[in-house]
C-alpha cells in the first residue's frame, strides 16, 4: 500500500464525510427540532447539484453556483415548511413518509421535464482546476482542498450558531423537549422556518459543492440520503457534534473500504449502524 | 417467612438530582403500605423502580426473595407485580374485557380468542372484583373517569399477582366515590401485597396498615398511621396542623 | 386491526370467484393485470401486519419481498432445473423470514422514526448487495427459470395458471392472517400499538412478540416475492429498493390502516390508478406523487373505511 494513495484516501474520506455532515446536519435538525421526518432531504441534495450544473452552463462558472445554492435553498427551504411541513408536523409516521416520498417522485420528474435523464458532468472551476504538491511525489486536487476548507468554515458556523447564539440554544432545548422552546420565549413556527431553511441551504449547498467531484444524474441523492440516515443513526438524533463525527467516520470508513476492501464497503457502515445499535442504541455520541 | 417485596436501599439519580435516596421497604402479602409525601418527594419514582420501569442507579429490589434488580418491566410483571399508573394508561379504543385479557400473563398465544380462551376466566374475575363486571362490553374511551380508575386496578389484577403497585389510584375523584374505592383497596389487600401512592389522606389512614413518608427523595418517618400522624417531624413537615 | 365481518369475507369471496373466473371471459392482458394486483396485494397484507398490527412502519419489507423472489433464482442455478414449486415456495419464505430475523433484532431497539430509519438502512444494505456484488447475477437483473408447478404449460395456459395460482396463495395468505389476528397473538399486537409500555407493565416481553410479528411480516412477503418471480420470469435489484416499500405503505394507506381487507382492495385500486396513468401520461411519478398527495390529504381512513367493516 502505498502511503501517498493512503494519505490521498484519507483527504477524499474527510472530505466525502464533510459532504455528508452539511446533509446529515440538516436532517438532524429538522428531525430534531419539528420531529418531521423528510425522505426528500437527498433530493434537495440533488436540487443543489443540478442548479450548479445549470448555473454553470449558463454563467461558465461554478462561483455563482454556490452562494445561489445557499440563498436558494433558504428561500425553498422557508417555503417547503411555510406551505407543507408546517402541517406535516402533527401527522403520523406513515403519512410523513409518504408525503415526503411523493415529494421525491414529484421532484424527479420536474428534474426530468426540466432538463433531462443523462448523466452530466459539472467541469471544476479553472481557478481550482490544478493540483497541490504536498510533498515530492504526492499532490492533491486544489479544488477538492477547497471543498474541505468550505465544509469546515460551514460546520464551525454551525457550532457557534447552535452552541453560543439564543436561537441555538432553542434549537438545542427543541431537541430536549419541545414545551422547552416555548418558555425560552422564542415563537416555535419561526424557529422552524429557520431550521428548515438552513437544513435546505445545507443539503444544497453540499449537492452544489459534490457536482464537480461525480457527475449529476437522475436519483443521485437516494444514496445520499440513506448514508445521511446512517449518520443520524450512529451520531444520535438531534445532535450536531454526533452528526459530524459520525459522518467524518462513515466518509472514512466508505472511502477507505472501496479502495482497499471493495468486497465488502457496501456493507460496512450497515454493519457498523448494527453494532451502535447494539451497544449504544440512542447513537455513538449520546450523552450518557 | 420471606417478604413478597423487598427493596434495600434503593436510589436513582437523574443527572444531577437524587430523585429516590436509600429507600428500604419490605411488603407482605395481607398487608397494606402507604407511602405519602408532597409532590416531587419520590413517590412515583419509587413505584417506577419496583416495578422494573427504570433500573436503581444503586440498591437491590427481591421478589419472593429472588434478586430482580435491573430486571425488565415485563419480567417483573410476570414475577407477580401487578401496577397501576397515576394517569390513566389503558387501550382506549378496546373494550374493558379485552383490555383486561391483555393483562393476563402470554401463554395459549396461537389460540382463537374464543369465550373459553383460558385468559378470559381470569380477565372477567378481576373486572368482577373491580365492580366492572356489567360493562365488560362498553369502550373503554366512554366510560366514566371513575370507572376508568377502577379499570386501572382491574388490568394490574388480571395478571393474578401477588404484589399490587397502585400510583395514586384516587386521582381525580369526588369523595362519595373514594369512600367506595377505600373498601375495594381494604378486601385487595386481605389477599395482596399493597403498595399505595396516594395524597388523599383520609382514604391513606383509614385504610393502610403501616406508612411511610417520604421528602426529597428519602424516608422521613415510617410506622403505623397513629404514630404517623403523631410525628412532629411528619407534621412540620409535610402533613401541616388540618389532620 | 378491523377484521371484516362475515359479510365482508362473503364479498370478498364473490370478488375472489369474478377473478378465479376470469379465464372465460377476460383478455390475458387483464389476467396478468389481475395478477400483478393481488401480487402487489399479497406485499401489502405483509406489510399491514406490521403497520395496522403493531403500528411498526418498516421500510425494509421490499427487502425481504426482494430477497423471495431472488430465492427463485439462487435454487434454480443451484439445482441447474427449475425448482418444484413445492420446494421453492417455503424456501422463499424461510430465506426472506430468516433475513427479517437476524434484522429485526437490530432495528428493534428503536422506535418510531429510528425505526423508520434504520429499516430503511438494513433494506437499503440488502438491495447494495444484490446491486453491487455478483451473487444475485448483477445490477441489471437476471432472466429465471419458473418454479415447476408439476405439469407442463403452454404459452396460453400460462396467464391462467399463474392467475389461479396467485389467487390461491392470496386467498391462503389473507386467511392465515385473518386467524392470527383472532388469536391471542394478534390481539397482543393490537396492544402494543395502542400502548406499547402499559403492555409492558401487563407481563408482555414486547420486543419478541414485535419480532414474532416481523419475521412473519417478512416470510410473507417473502412469499409475495416468490410469486412476482414466477410471473415474471425475471428478478433484479429494483425489487429490493425501498420505493417499493413506500408504495406498499401507499398500499396499505390507500386500503386502510385499520383494516386487514384494506389492502386487498388498497392494491387493486392502485394497479388501477397506475394503468390508468399510464394510459394518458408518460409521467409516471406525477401520477404516482398525485396520487399519494391525494391519499394522505384526502383518504385518511383508506377504501376500507367505506364499508364492508365494524
Amino acid at each position: 500500500m502505498q502511503l501517498a494513495g493512503l494519505f490521498a484516501q484519507v483527504l477524499n474520506g474527510l472530505q466525502y464525510g464533510l459532504l455528508l455532515f452539511l446533509i446529515s446536519s440538516g436532517l438532524t435538525l429538522i428531525f430534531g427540532v419539528m420531529r418531521v421526518i423528510n425522505l426528500a432531504h437527498g433530493s434537495l441534495f440533488m436540487i443543489g447539484a443540478y442548479l450548479a450544473y445549470a448555473l454553470a452552463g449558463i454563467t461558465g462558472s461554478l462561483w455563482l453556483a454556490l452562494p445561489a445554492a445557499v440563498a436558494g435553498g433558504a428561500l425553498f427551504g422557508a417555503a417547503l415548511e411555510y406551505t407543507l411541513f408546517r402541517r406535516f408536523r402533527e401527522r403520523e409516521h406513515l403519512d410523513q413518509v409518504l408525503l415526503t416520498f411523493a415529494l421525491i417522485l414529484l421532484f424527479e420528474e420536474a428534474r426530468s421535464a426540466l432538463v433531462d435523464n443523462q448523466f452530466h458532468s459539472v467541469a471544476i472551476p479553472a481557478m481550482l482546476d490544478f493540483s497541490v504538491r504536498v510533498t515530492a511525489d504526492f499532490a492533491y486536487s486544489a479544488y477538492r482542498i477547497a471543498v474541505l476548507g468550505i465544509c469546515l468554515g460551514v460546520a464551525a458556523l454551525m457550532f457557534i450558531g447552535v452552541e453560543r447564539t439564543r436561537v441555538g440554544s432553542a434549537i438545542r432545548a427543541a431537541a430536549e423537549n419541545a414545551e422547552m422552546v416555548d418558555l425560552l420565549g422564542i415563537d416555535a413556527r419561526r424557529l422552524h422556518t429557520l431550521v428548515f431553511a438552513v437544513g435546505t441551504a445545507l443539503a444544497m449547498l453540499a449537492g452544489a459543492l459534490a457536482a464537480p467531484l461525480q457527475s449529476v444524474y437522475p436519483g443521485m441523492g437516494d444514496g445520499f440520503l440513506i448514508i445521511s440516515f446512517v449518520v443520524v443513526v450512529i451520531g444520535g438524533l438531534g445532535s450536531i457534534a454526533g452528526a459530524f463525527w459520525a459522518a467524518l467516520l462513515i466518509g472514512l470508513i466508505d472511502t477507505l473500504g472501496q479502495a482497499y476492501v471493495p468486497q465488502a464497503a457496501g456493507t460496512a457502515i450497515y454493519v457498523l449502524m448494527a453494532a451502535v445499535l447494539l451497544f449504544r442504541p440512542a447513537g455513538l455520541f449520546a450523552k450518557g | 417467612m420471606t417478604a413478597a417485596l423487598q427493596a434495600v436501599g434503593l436510589s436513582r439519580r437523574f443527572g444531577g438530582l437524587l430523585a429516590v435516596s436509600d429507600v428500604s421497604l419490605e411488603l407482605s402479602v395481607g398487608e397494606l403500605h402507604a407511602v405519602i409525601g408532597p409532590n416531587g418527594a419520590g413517590k412515583s419514582t419509587l413505584v417506577n423502580l419496583l416495578a422494573g420501569e427504570i433500573p436503581p442507579t444503586s440498591g437491590s429490589v427481591r421478589i419472593d426473595g429472588q434478586d430482580v434488580t435491573g430486571w425488565s418491566a415485563w419480567r417483573i410483571a410476570r414475577c407477580g407485580i401487578g401496577r397501576s399508573f397515576q394517569r390513566t394508561n389503558l387501550m382506549p379504543d378496546m373494550t374493558v374485557l379485552e383490555n383486561a385479557r391483555l393483562a393476563v400473563p402470554a401463554r395459549h398465544l396461537w389460540r382463537r380468542l374464543r369465550p373459553n380462551h383460558p385468559s378470559m376466566a381470569n380477565a372477567r374475575s378481576a373486572l368482577a372484583r373491580v365492580g366492572l363486571a356489567d360493562l365488560t362490553d362498553r369502550i373503554a374511551a366512554t366510560l366514566s373517569h371513575g370507572q376508568l380508575r377502577q379499570l386501572e386496578i382491574g388490568v394490574a389484577l388480571a395478571l393474578q399477582p401477588k404484589v399490587l403497585l397502585l400510583d395514586e389510584p384516587l386521582a381525580g375523584m369526588g369523595p362519595e366515590e373514594s369512600e367506595a374505592f377505600a373498601g375495594l383497596l381494604r378486601e385487595l389487600a386481605q389477599d395482596h401485597a399493597v403498595l399505595l401512592v396516594e395524597h388523599d389522606m383520609d382514604v391513606v389512614f383509614s385504610v393502610a396498615h403501616r406508612m411511610t413518608v417520604m421528602l426529597d427523595g428519602r424516608v422521613l418517618a415510617r410506622g403505623a398511621p397513629d404514630e404517623i400522624r403523631a410525628s412532629p417531624a411528619v407534621r412540620d413537615a409535610y402533613l401541616g396542623h388540618d389532620v | 386491526m378491523r377484521c371484516a365481518t362475515l359479510r365482508g369475507n362473503l364479498l370478498l369471496a364473490v370478488a375472489a370467484l369474478v377473478v378465479a373466473c376470469m379465464p372465460f371471459y377476460a383478455s390475458p392482458y387483464h389476467m396478468q393485470l389481475a395478477s400483478i394486483a393481488m401480487i402487489a396485494a399479497m406485499f401489502a397484507l405483509s406489510l399491514q401486519l406490521l403497520v395496522g398490527g403493531a403500528g411498526m412502519v418498516s421500510l425494509a419489507q421490499a427487502a425481504f419481498f426482494g430477497l423471495g423472489a431472488y430465492t427463485v433464482y439462487l435454487l434454480g442455478r443451484t439445482l441447474g432445473r427449475p425448482p418444484s414449486i413445492l420446494v421453492s415456495l417455503p424456501a422463499s419464505a424461510a430465506v426472506a423470514g430468516i433475513a427479517a430475523a437476524l434484522i429485526g433484532p437490530f432495528a428493534l431497539r428503536t422506535r418510531g422514526f429510528f425505526f423508520l430509519m434504520t429499516t430503511l438502512a438494513f433494506g437499503q444494505m440488502l438491495f447494495f448487495v444484490f446491486h453491487d456484488t455478483p451473487i444475485g447475477g448483477g445490477a441489471d437483473g437476471v432472466f429465471i427459470q419458473r418454479p415447476d408447478l408439476g405439469f407442463a404449460l403452454t404459452r396460453a395456459s400460462r396467464t391462467p395458471v399463474f392467475l389461479l395460482t396467485d389467487l390461491a396463495v392470496l386467498a391462503a395468505m389473507y386467511a392465515a392472517l385473518w386467524w392470527l389476528m383472532h388469536t391471542l397473538f394478534g390481539s397482543v399486537l393490537l396492544g402494543i400499538r395502542a400502548n406499547e409500555d402499559r403492555m409492558r407493565a401487563m407481563g408482555h416481553n414486547v420486543t419478541r412478540v414485535k419480532l414474532a410479528a416481523f419475521v412473519i411480516a417478512g416470510a410473507l412477503a417473502g412469499i409475495a416475492g416468490h410469486m412476482a418471480a414466477l410471473n415474471d420470469a425475471f428478478v433484479n435489484p429494483e425489487l429490493l429498493g425501498w420505493h417499493r416499500s413506500a408504495e406498499a405503505l401507499l398500499i396499505v394507506l390507500l386500503g386502510g390502516i385499520g383494516a386487514l381487507h384494506g389492502p386487498i382492495l388498497g392494491a387493486f385500486a392502485y394497479t388501477l390508478i397506475g394503468e390508468f396513468g399510464r394510459s394518458i401520461t408518460e409521467r409516471q411519478r406525477l401520477v404516482e406523487g398525485l396520487v399519494i398527495l391525494a391519499a394522505v390529504l384526502l383518504l385518511r381512513r383508506g377504501l376500507a373505511g367505506l364499508r364492508f367493516a365494524r
